[in-house]
């Protein structure tokens, strides 16, 4: 599903180039559950970032699906984020002023049209039925991530991207998390790439890719 | 149907977070739009008001005056010369077609006596042909009649200012008045027309016959009578053209002026009166319009800087919209909208405004205010475009932001 092939990334800072990614190589399955691990500065969001179409590599080839989205111009990104790509950040990336419903439907509204049943539908899903018309700022950290996940699940996406998506929740909330994640694999076969530098979350996956200094350094099936 | 539905929820919600701030920022465009309207209803009140004024004279109107005189070369005043006669309006009511009637006027300033009361006026001997010349009307008594000119009775109508200054609230009908060398009789009070130019309130009228009891009138090398004005009515305003050559031509050719030499007369139409105004309260209402757009301007451009700032702010908000899978034209589309319905809202409100200002103008008798659609069309277009014109600046900034560098903002 995803093929990245000698991927380099260089960042130009003032008249200083940054090399965070020096040529990396993967393969995740359709289906699969990846975790991708590796200290600070190792190049893991910037990885996850390419993958999820919001950035281009400088060079080296990446196929997603069979296509190659390496050079595709930046409309042509955004539809693939828009059809095929659910997002989960580390900081939810809510909007304050809307209720968990009107989130849920922003997912969609680049994604071919705002459907408000799915919506109350995705919320169910990670059991959020009771706070439909909650703004963020009413909600705990565990459940305005999983109204990120609703609105990630809700245009049917065929992979989700989730960045450090416990990083910012306690033990408990973050168990949750990771199990609705899982659930979700398990149950729709959605493929899921996620960044931690927590081991016990990696653990829940199915294979381990570490990373460092921009170089992937090991892999382990878990 | 639904997507624009959605759409316009987008962009509501962003006006309606910051309600005091997007209120702030029309507020200049609501200022200019209503100076707009309420200027423009003033200027083309103004038109209005003198278009009317001339229509109560009658359109089909053609007024004669003497042509300047000439000293050494040098020339005078206008209406100076002694060049139009009794027998050039008598020529003219023969020999031009599509005419209805002819009054040539003499008029002379005299002593007026009533009473206590004296002023001096202007003293006009007018044949009874003038009266739906200049399209009088009577509020009191009668104009003089065909007989009362042949007989040259001694009898005079009022303007409503002259009534007023003479006779106060009394009534003036059958008093006498001294007038020169002369004793004569109201008859008549004219209705006020509250002309601003060419005003029959201030006018004394009486049979010419009657002038000429007391005042000589003066004669040409020629003998012939001379007059300060021919008034005359065209039968047909369509051939007001071409009895204004015609005229033009016998009197050239009566006044013995050769190839080359200028008239000695000035002849107005009003309808050429009328288009000259037009024109000046035109630019007037032009003027007034183009101070009004420079308010607009300014609210135009604080529509701009708070545009930039709510993009600077919600710079997050659109890395989450373009994570979602939104396209540079779509963040394009939704500042662009939110800038053009925000100077939209503040355009109707300025109309609104301007038009309930120009409304207690008029209402207060100050001056005459007309609203026209096509100001209002306008007004609101203009609206519109200073929002697509000063929004796309900031919307094309937020367009291009980095995804991901706007997700990393605070």
């Amino acid at each position: 599903m995803i093929r990245l092939q000698d991927i380099t990334k260089v960042y130009a800072m003032g008249k200083r180039e940054l090399t965070v990614l020096k040529g990396i190589s993967m393969n995740v399955e359709q289906g699969e559950l990846v975790a991708v691990m590796g200290p600070s500065g190792s190049g893991k969001t910037t990885m996850l970032n390419l993958v999820g179409c919001l950035d281009k590599p400088t060079s080296g080839s990446y196929c997603l699906e069979g296509r190659e989205v390496s050079r595709l111009g930046s409309n042509e990104l955004a539809y693939i984020r828009g059809q095929k790509i659910g997002f989960i950040f580390q900081t939810f990336n809510l909007l304050s002023r809307l209720t968990a419903l009107a989130n849920v439907e922003l997912g969609m509204t680049y994604a071919g049209g705002v459907d408000r049943q799915r919506a109350i539908e995705a919320l169910a899903k990670v059991g959020l039925s009771d706070r439909v018309n909650h703004r963020p700022i009413e909600l705990s950290g565990g459940e305005q991530q999983r109204v990120a996940i609703a609105r990630a699940l809700v245009k049917n996406p065929s992979l989700f991207l989730a960045d450090e998506p416990t990083g910012q929740l306690d033990s408990h909330s973050g168990e949750e998390v990771i199990s609705i994640l899982t659930s979700l694999h398990a149950e729709q076969g959605i493929t899921v790439v996620m960044v931690t530098h927590d081991s016990n979350i990696a653990h829940h996956c199915q294979r381990i890719i570490h990373l460092k200094d921009g170089e992937v350094v090991a892999e382990e099936s878990v | 149907m639904k997507k624009w539905f959605n759409f316009s929820a987008t962009v509501w919600l962003g006006l309606s977070t910051h309600k005091l701030r997007s209120f702030l920022t029309v507020l200049g465009v609501v200022i200019g739009i209503a100076s707009v309207i309420t200027l423009m209803s003033v200027g083309k009140g103004a038109t209005a008001s003198i278009l009317e004024n001339i229509q109560s004279m009658g359109s089909d109107l053609v007024t004669i005056s003497p042509g300047a005189r000439t000293f050494g070369g040098i020339r005078g005043a206008g209406g100076g010369a002694n060049t139009l006669t009794m027998e050039d309006a008598e020529a003219i009511t023969e020999q031009v077609s599509y005419i209805s009637s002819v009054a040539p006027t003499y008029s002379s300033n005299l002593q007026v006596v009533v009473g206590s009361e004296n002023m001096n006026a202007q003293v006009t001997g007018v044949p009874p042909e003038y009266q739906d010349v200049q399209n009088l009307g009577i509020a009191n008594g009668a104009f003089f009649t065909e007989y009362d000119y042949q007989r040259g009775t001694k009898v005079a109508v009022l303007g409503s200012n002259v009534k007023e200054t003479l006779f106060g609230d009394a009534d003036p009908i059958g008093q006498q008045m001294r007038m020169g060398s002369i004793i004569v009789r109201v008859t008549g009070i004219l209705e006020s027309k509250g002309g601003m130019m060419m005003g029959s309130d201030d006018a004394i009228y009486i049979p010419l016959t009657a002038l000429q009891q007391t005042v000589a009138q003066p004669r040409t090398a020629q003998g012939e009578r001379v007059v300060s004005s021919i008034s005359l009515t065209v039968s047909e305003e369509e051939q007001a053209d071409y009895v204004v050559e015609e005229i033009t031509s016998l009197l050239r050719d009566r006044h013995r002026l050769g190839p080359g030499v200028d008239d000695d007369f000035n002849i107005m139409s009003m309808e050429e009166i009328a288009s000259m105004l037009s024109e000046v309260t035109g630019t007037l209402t032009l003027l007034l319009g183009a101070i009004a757009a420079i308010a607009l301007l300014v609210g135009g451009i604080g529509v701009m800087n708070i545009m930039l700032v709510s993009v600077l702010e919600r710079t997050r908000e659109i890395g989450i919209r373009k994570a979602l899978g939104a396209r540079e034209r779509d963040i394009w589309m939704q500042f662009l909208a939110e800038a053009a319905s925000l100077t939209f809202a503040g355009g109707i409100i300025g109309v609104v405004i301007g038009w309930v200002v120009s409304f207690f103008i008029d209402y207060s008798g100050l001056m005459t205010t007309v609203v026209t659609a096509d100001v209002v069309i306008l007004a609101v277009s203009v609206s519109i475009g200073i929002g697509l014109f000063f929004g796309f600046y900031p919307a094309w900034n937020a367009s291009r932001l980095n995804p991901i560098e706007a997700l990393r903002s605070e």
